[in-house]
């Protein structure tokens, strides 16, 4: 019925990854870097954990890619409507 | 076309990219697509407040981010058991669906409990000995709200879990039900992933 591409080894791996990159994101708050550094690899790490749930255990690797676009659509929109924002953040 | 129609009429369904194998899975794609938005649009006027803010405090010396990464361990770990257990359903193995379905509901108490226990510390003993409280600073109100609005998903998914493991136990749900309410738990997961980012590390 659903295409069936994973193993109970796989989502094991993903998990180990998962709470790597959680150790990690905890570990560099408390390294004190500059601030834009500290943001950027944050939301680097998050997006990556964020995807590895969304790709593997909801399984959207293996959907038919309407579905993806599904899911694409919200994070698209959530950028836009950070940059349309942008003006009430840095106002003249 | 649903499967009753199928099994009454003998018609065959639809065929087109976009007719899903499964659309309950559709539907809860379509819901998760909204709810997204509620928890985007709440980040991201978060995000607003604060950069706007004179002296918004540094959230590690405010929150507990050693629970708080022990709570997002926990929520992942219970992911892994959610899909592990649809995976058995799917093998046809009930004892160890229930096992890990089991599991998955346990991880999320524990979560909320964790949570319970945050807060209760938060308000009664941190908030006050810095000085704040609900009115006096967007911090805190954003804050809760979020966390709140957040524990309020994982109150009605550990609910939902617990009517999925009893329907299954039952015979009366399979384990396209299960793949389902998966979805909704791991969409839970990922708005942590980024609560937890955005306003306990940042």
């Amino acid at each position: 019925m659903t295409t069936e591409a994973h193993s109970t080894s796989a989502y094991i791996k993903i998990f180990w990854l998962l709470l790597v990159l959680t150790i990690v994101e905890v570990a560099i708050v408390y390294m004190g870097l500059p601030k834009m550094l500290l943001a950027g690899l944050l939301v680097f790490f998050a997006v990556w954990k964020a995807a590895l749930v969304a790709m593997h255990f909801m399984h959207l690797k293996f959907e038919k890619k309407t579905l993806a676009m599904i899911a694409i659509v919200p994070f698209v929109l959530c950028v836009f409507l950070i940059l349309m924002l942008l003006p009430d953040i840095y106002p003249r | 076309m649903s499967d009753v129609a199928v099994a009454h009429a003998g018609v065959q369904p639809a065929e087109t990219p976009l007719t899903p194998e499964n659309w309950g899975k559709l539907g809860m794609w379509l819901f998760l697509a909204g709810d997204a938005m509620s928890f985007g649009a709440l980040i991201v006027g978060y995000g607003i407040l604060r950069h706007r803010s004179m002296d918004w405090p540094v959230p590690a010396e405010v929150l507990g981010i050693n629970l708080t990464a022990f709570m997002t361990f926990l929520l992942i770990v219970s992911s892994v058991w959610m899909v592990l257990s649809l995976a058995a359903l799917q093998d046809g193995d009930k004892a160890k669906f229930k096992k890990f379905m089991g599991l998955t509901i346990l991880g999320g108490l524990l979560f909320l409990g964790c949570q319970a226990y945050e807060w209760t510390h938060l308000i009664n003993h941190r908030l006050p000995e810095l000085g704040y409280s609900f009115s006096s600073h967007l911090f805190v109100t954003t804050f809760f709200v979020l966390t709140g609005f957040h524990g309020m998903h994982v109150t009605g998914g550990v609910i939902y879990n617990i009517c999925v493991f009893a329907a299954v136990s039952r015979g009366r749900y399979e384990a396209k039900h299960v793949e389902i309410a998966g979805l909704y738990w791991h969409f839970v997961d990922l708005v942590w992933i980024l609560i937890f980012t955005f306003v306990y590390l940042l």
